[in-house]
């Protein structure tokens, strides 16, 4: 596979696009440096120059060069910037609820340096000229390097392979029918055999739809009180043993997104002792939320898959910690105002994350003593490794991809907006701790906080 | 009580009671020629469903006009819901009328709490998706107390299609509050996953009925059935209709309406003198003019509160034509 590095000659180089942006030269004094990859877990300064991370010094060492942006990082922790695997742009077809400028820039705001889209926009993005558009709009508009993934059947039907080899060699990111599970075991097998032609990932949104049927939430005792259709576990586990065992017969390489269960997360963990070629992802509402949440029947916690048990929960975050789960993704899905205020069964799946995903990790898991500060960055930095994105890190010489967070800045969330053009977010109304200051991705400024003051030498 | 009944959940024990009470109480006026109070003259009721129903929408038209408020009629087809409105604008729309209540059914669990959220009026819910109906259960608690006297330690066995009845989820909860123990009972494939948590246990036989004090059974709704809960109507009635051999002499049965007869239900046992099914019917309009009353003048709640507080229906003896 080729590897794609996030830098600022990346969209001509690679699969991911943005509008061209002047490379930055900047230099952050004083932040808490934390890469776990690369080592990095003190203060220090560190340099951009030309868009990649010239040097990284001692706290006072290191001097700004002329014309560059001084940054006062005291106080703040400047991290890898994530990479999220898994977004909705909702472009083309549903502009009203996100385009590829504000999806991007909401990504941002995040401390996101890239994203990968997912194809069930309409049309559904199943052809080279289709995919060729949208790189074209994100070569405009996109704020950080954007990759886009394609269907892997026409329609997103279950029924016929697209043209995979044509869209791989069109700059397809991956290919999957997120949002639809591949119900036909032998298409799917077909897929992965093709695989060996085209490449890419496969990527997996696991549902058996005979047991997820008419479904609007997880199968269990709030459901039952409720009187809604439930989603069993068994849905989603099912189907990842399923395609565990393909990959593992036809040799190929999947990636389950958005894992919700305990025995999914169990069924993984076997997997890969067996060397079948799998990652997997998990949301943040998936370890932070439970169905608990749905008591309120607020169509901001119904999502696809649905959150499960306390049970569920613990296990993706044991899952997360021993790497059975390689990244968490957002699986951002904005949707309409109105399409929200509807019942909750009627109501559409999906929530927006991008600009919570880092604050409400760090408030629930860090600050409560679940897991540490370096395990959270590694996870969300890590997003597009699967895929073949080299993980964003601090080291000297790499690329900059960086974000700058207050860890101890307070904020609720919607105050102000967002960046985002929806608002359907999970964690709407909660106060969290932590934002993000500042993204640098891909060599280039791609944030800044409106208050967050800067200064130019000379 | 709070403003809007929109569960059995939002009720204490004591605010049962006092339903309970209010309703016996209206019963005597519904036993006069003149059927009528003017406790909520002047103000207005909005009927609002969006699904059909016999008996709830024309009990809840009769409890409204007894009480002499001005009712407003509105079924989902033929309205402006058929050119697309969406709820919350229909809602915001009839709130415009300043009704001291709105009477809400949907297809769809929670719509009843999502309307509330949009209107300044008490919302009462006529059943929402699968998920309850608390005037149901009501008057399912008075019909039976009316005939038992007591509900305090009856055991109460509710048969049948579970999974998508609202009248079993708040019949279990009504029951359970008033001291009932009550058991679920049908086919495994209409029985939810995690039912329990409602605070009932669970039989997937007959065998134990002969405990029961009361057997509630339950319509078996075909509409709602999307596929291969059970084989056959024919298998269902073999092991769980409710009929002369199951139904022992010294218990009582009831049933929410409409019956599908030989299934469900044998056709002797409707027509026996343990059935209270046309008791339920009746409970209907006095249970629901008790509910529209605790909201909208008990406690002082709303304009007029005061005044029809004094005017307490056993202490009239003549009700005013309206």
């Amino acid at each position: 596979m080729n590897r794609i590095n996030l830098t600022a000659q990346a969209p001509e180089a690679g699969r991911l696009d943005r509008a061209p942006v002047p490379d930055a030269t900047a230099l952050i004094r004083g932040a808490y440096l934390l890469d776990p990859r690369a080592g990095l877990d003190g203060v220090g300064d560190i340099l951009v120059r030309d868009g990649a991370v010239a040097e990284i010094g001692a706290p006072g060492t290191l001097e700004a060069p002329d014309g560059a942006e001084l940054v006062e990082g005291e106080g703040l922790h400047a991290f890898p910037a994530f990479v999220d695997p898994h977004v909705h742009l909702r472009t083309p077809g549903r502009e009203d609820e996100e385009d590829v400028d504000t999806g991007t820039r909401s990504a941002a705001a995040g401390g996101y340096c890239a994203v990968l889209a997912m194809p069930n926009t309409d049309p559904v993005v199943d052809s080279a000229p289709v995919l060729r558009s949208l790189r074209e709009r994100a070569r405009a508009e996109a704020r950080i390097p954007t990759g886009f993934t394609a269907a892997i059947t026409v329609g997103q039907n279950g029924e016929r392979l697209t043209e995979m080899a044509e869209l791989a060699d069109a700059g397809a990111a991956a290919f999957t029918d997120d949002g639809l599970p591949v119900r036909s075991a032998g298409i799917m097998r077909q897929a992965l055999r093709y695989q060996r032609l085209c490449g890419g990932v496969l990527a997996l949104h696991e549902e058996d739809p005979t047991l997820s049927r008419n479904g609007v939430m997880h199968e269990g005792e709030v459901s039952a009180v409720l009187g809604l259709a439930g989603i069993p576990s068994v849905s989603e586990s099912t189907m990842v043993a399923r395609d565990c065992e393909l990959a593992r017969y036809e040799d190929g390489r999947i990636h389950v997104q958005h894992v919700s269960a305990r025995e999914t997360v169990e069924i993984i963990e076997r997997a890969k002792a067996a060397g079948v070629q799998v990652t997997a992802e998990a949301s943040p509402h998936h370890l932070l939320l439970t169905h608990d949440a749905v008591r309120s029947l607020d169509t901001h916690f119904k999502m696809n898959p649905p959150l499960r048990s306390e049970d569920d929960r613990q296990a993706l975050i044991d899952g997360l910690r021993a790497g059975v789960l390689d990244c968490i993704a957002t699986d951002h899905a904005p949707h309409s105002r109105e399409e929200k205020e509807e019942p909750f069964e009627p109501a559409p799946m999906g929530v927006t994350g991008l600009e919570t995903a880092f604050a409400a990790l760090h408030t629930d898991l860090v600050l409560s003593g679940v897991v540490d500060l370096s395990l959270i960055v590694e996870r969300m930095t890590a997003g597009g490794e699967p895929f073949g994105i080299v993980v964003p890190t601090l080291a000297k010489g790499a690329p900059a991809n960086l974000c700058l967070v207050d860890l101890a800045a307070e904020w609720e969330v919607g105050e102000s907006g967002y960046e985002s053009r929806s608002a359907n977010c999970a964690f709407g109304g909660r106060r969290l701790t932590g934002r993000v200051r500042m993204t640098v991705a891909a060599g280039a400024v791609a944030f800044r906080e409106r208050s967050f003051a800067i200064e130019a030498v000379r | 009580m709070k403003r809007h009944l929109l569960s059995i959940d939002d009720l204490t024990r004591q605010d049962i009671e006092r339903i309970l009470r209010r309703a016996e109480s209206f019963a005597e006026v519904s036993g006069r020629e003149i059927k009528k109070v003017p406790t909520l003259r002047g103000r207005t009721i909005v009927n609002l469903f969006y699904e059909s129903s016999t008996r709830t929408n024309s009990s809840f038209e009769l409890a409204a006009k007894r009480l002499s408020a001005d009712l407003v009629s509105i079924k989902a087809q033929g309205s402006s819901v058929d050119k697309g409105e969406s709820l919350k604008d229909t809602v915001q729309t009839l709130s415009a009328y300043d009704p001291a209540a709105i009477v809400f059914r949907s297809p769809n669990a929670g719509a009843a709490a999502l309307v509330a959220r949009w209107t300044s009026a008490s919302v009462v819910n006529a059943g929402d998706g699968k998920h309850e109906h608390p005037t149901q259960a009501l008057l399912d608690l008075y019909t039976l107390r009316r005939r038992t006297g007591s509900l305090e330690g009856l055991r109460v066995w509710i048969v049948g299609d579970v999974l998508h009845s609202r009248v079993a989820r708040s019949g279990v909860l009504a029951f359970a509050r008033m001291g009932c123990h009550v058991t679920v009972c049908g086919p495994p494939t209409l029985i939810p996953r995690g039912i329990e948590a409602l605070g009932c246990e669970v039989s997937y036989t007959l065998d134990g009925l002969g405990d029961a004090d009361v057997v509630y059974a339950l319509r078996m709704q075909h509409e709602r059935m999307s596929g291969g809960e059970i084989p056959s109507l024919r298998e269902y009635a073999a092991r769980y209709q409710i009929d002369g051999r199951r139904l022992g002499p010294s218990q009582l049965l009831m049933h929410p309406g409409p019956v599908n007869r030989g299934v469900e239900l044998a056709a002797e046992v409707i027509d026996s003198p343990q059935a209270l099914i046309t008791q339920q019917v009746e409970s209907g309009v006095v249970v629901r003019m008790a509910v529209l009353y605790e909201l909208l003048a008990g406690q002082g709640g709303g304009t007029g509160g005061e005044q029809s507080q004094a005017l307490t229906v056993s202490e009239r003896t003549e009700p005013q034509p309206a």
